[in-house]
């Protein structure tokens, strides 16, 4: 077993920092896991949600009265 | 109008994979946690190494699944956004709150809980790592909680009332909403099928490792914990079927008599146990709807009332108006020309109310809103162009809703017999058969799925054309956009959600053949 460093005796945010920092470190699949998810969410994040799906209204009205005129006139007039 | 149709079909389609995929991810964590934490609660009381090796195990495929799958569910927010903007808008606040819980909840107990729990092994005390444990199982199923509260909204409105000044549906009780009887069916029947899936999942990679001769008694251990929730799951699985059955007849009937193929109606209502739907069969013509069927008499009304002579009206009854009280009687109430006609008068008062707040003229305003909002369950009829067109899809509806059925009851029967070798493996071992059922064990897996799958496909095609249950239909919710647009990111989605579906699988099987060939009864790490 590695020599552990007793964190315990340590207060609780750096007993909390460690626990995620020697977590990270430690990893094995994990690391391929934290991989995919960075790609996923930078998928998600930056090409899908920037490039196509803007959100509709905000693209067609600038305030929330434009916006209920928009989904009023939407609903009327389909 | 047919770009328009194009676009309700392609941006359907977009949100039934995307929702499909992502529920493919959802039904193994909330299963699978509930498992884990279970082992773990043995290896707390036992202090046994064995069940510490055995725990760590599930706990790697629960992660492998958990970081693959999460956040998928993000999408579905996007689309809603881009693609059916009409509805983002017109559910308000009642969407937003439920899913502004969910996103907190998630994000504090998740990403807390779930560090310790992988994190913690030796830096919290053993009953602490359990509570964080525990509290993932039960975080994760609590996350479901709201966005089922919001999809029963959108299944059965209510709790909350049209504000035509703004456009929007504002939720008048949190309690009405969160709490609705399709709330609570939906909740537990989803999260309980997941146990199922869970215990079903557990006895596949169990047969798996059994087949190769690997890691026996680690396999018994993790069987008695996942045949024991699996059955517990189907049991309650069954019941809460039941639970929906009644609750779908009770606001959503079209949708019950589309999932038994029920055009006609009666008092005492057979149920089909199994059958074969006439293909060219429409509402209001005189041919027979199966081209075969068996059927258990009184089964419909049955399921639908716990009466079994009550009646249970068909297609061709709903849209006459011919409905069933709550005593079980054939009752006339409104047709869909008539909640057509009314649609269309609010439309139209709609249309004055705009003019009102054109002209300043806050009286009339007032007095619009309350006849709007007390004949508002029948807004969405004014864009229907016929009554045929509340019908679903009823062949999806009924092969899925059966199919779900006879896989639910099979269910039952494999995860008895896995419990009941659980408990007597002398069974196998002597059995020449036994390779058999492991590989019928490896088999139910995706046949879990596939059932899993199909209940959302009841659920949601069931309920066709509506977005909102009688308020808003498919075609008004969509943002004006052109289908090309949809089709380029369906199959964005189709190509990234199929890759992290491959890193799923795969790398789920990847650790469960490294790990079965370590010793899983000692820990490794
Ligand atoms: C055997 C008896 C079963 C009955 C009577 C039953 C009944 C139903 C009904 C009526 C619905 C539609 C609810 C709605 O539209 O609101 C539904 C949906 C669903 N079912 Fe089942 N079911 C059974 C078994 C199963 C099994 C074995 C699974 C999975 C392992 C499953 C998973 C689902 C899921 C995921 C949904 C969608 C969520 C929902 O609407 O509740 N069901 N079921």
């Amino acid at each position: 077993m590695s020599e552990q460093p007793d964190h315990n005796k340590q207060g609780f945010w750096s007993r909390v920092f460690h626990l995620y920092y020697d977590g990270f470190r430690s990893m094995t699949v994990g690391k391929t896991l934290w991989l995919i998810i960075g790609i996923k969410l930078f998928i998600f994040f930056v090409i899908i949600k920037m490039i196509f799906f803007p959100n509709f209204l905000s693209s067609k009205c600038d305030t929330e009265q434009e916006k209920t005129e928009y989904v009023r006139h939407q609903l009327v007039d389909r | 109008m047919e770009e328009l149709i194009n676009v309700v079909d392609w941006s359907r389609a977009q949100f039934a994979l995307t929702a499909i995929y992502h529920w493919l991810f959802v039904p193994l964590t909330l299963g699978l946690g509930i498992i884990v934490a279970v082992m773990e609660t043995i290896y707390y009381k036992t202090k046994s190494e064995k069940w510490l090796a055995t725990t760590k195990f599930w706990m790697t495929i629960f992660g492998v699944n958990f970081a693959i799958g999460v956040a998928t569910g993000i999408i579905l927010e996007f689309e809603f956004g881009t693609n059916w903007s009409n509805y983002s808008w017109f559910v308000g606040d009642i969407f937003g709150a439920p899913l502004a819980v969910e996103g907190i909840l998630a994000f504090f107990m998740e990403s807390t809980f779930i560090a310790v729990m992988f994190f913690g092994w030796k830096k919290v005390s053993p009953k602490f790592h359990l509570a964080a444990t525990w509290l993932t199982a039960i975080g994760a199923s609590l996350s479901a909680l709201w966005i089922l509260v919001a999809n029963a909204w959108m299944q059965y409105p209510t709790g909350c009332e049209f504000n035509p000044a703004t456009m929007r549906n504002e939720m008048t009780s949190f309690a009405a909403v969160a709490l609705s009887p399709m709330a609570i069916s939906k909740f537990f029947h989803t999260v309980l099928s997941a146990w199922a899936l869970g215990g079903v999942f557990v006895c596949g990679v169990c047969g798996w490792m059994m087949l190769k001769k690997r890691n026996y008694e680690h396999c018994q251990r993790s069987l008695k914990v996942g045949a024991w929730v699996g059955v517990i799951g189907i049991v309650l699985t069954m019941i809460t079927g039941d639970t929906s059955a009644v609750t779908v007849a009770k606001y959503q009937p079209m949708k019950l008599a589309a999932m038994e193929g029920l055009y006609k109606g009666d008092h005492g209502q057979s149920i089909v146990a199994f059958g074969i739907l006439n293909p060219s069969k429409q509402a209001f013509d005189e041919q027979d709807p199966y081209l075969f069927d068996i059927s258990i008499p009184y089964g419909l009304s049955f399921l639908a009332t716990h009466d079994f002579n009550a009646f249970v009206p068909g297609v061709e009854d709903i849209i006459n108006g011919v409905s069933c009280d709550n005593e079980g009687n054939e009752i006339n109430t409104v047709s869909y020309a008539e909640r057509m006609e009314r649609g269309r008068q609010l439309k139209e008062m709609l249309s004055q109310y705009n003019a009102a707040i054109n002209s300043g003229n806050t009286l009339m305003q007032d007095s619009l809103k309350s006849v709007i909002n007390a004949d508002f369950k029948n807004f969405g009829y004014a864009y229907l162009d016929k009554p045929e067109e509340a019908i679903p899809n009823i062949p999806l509806t009924f092969y899925t809703f059966h199919f779900m059925v006879t896989v639910g009851g099979y269910l039952m029967l494999f995860l008895l017999l896995a419990l009941l070798f659980a408990y007597k493996p002398e069974i196998l071992n002597k059995a020449k058969w036994a390779k058999w059922w492991y590989i019928l064990a490896i088999i139910t897996i995706p046949l879990t799925y596939l059932c899993s799958a199909s209940g959302w496909i009841v659920a949601e095609v069931g309920r066709q054309p509506w977005t909102i249950q009688d308020l808003m239909p498919n075609k008004v919710a969509i943002s004006d956009l052109s289908a090309g647009y949809v089709q380029v990111t369906f199959w964005i989605f189709a190509v990234v959600f199929t890759a992290l579906l491959i890193a799923d699988i795969g790398i789920i099987c990847k650790q469960i053949s490294k790990k079965s060939q370590t010793n899983l009864d000692t820990v490794n790490d």
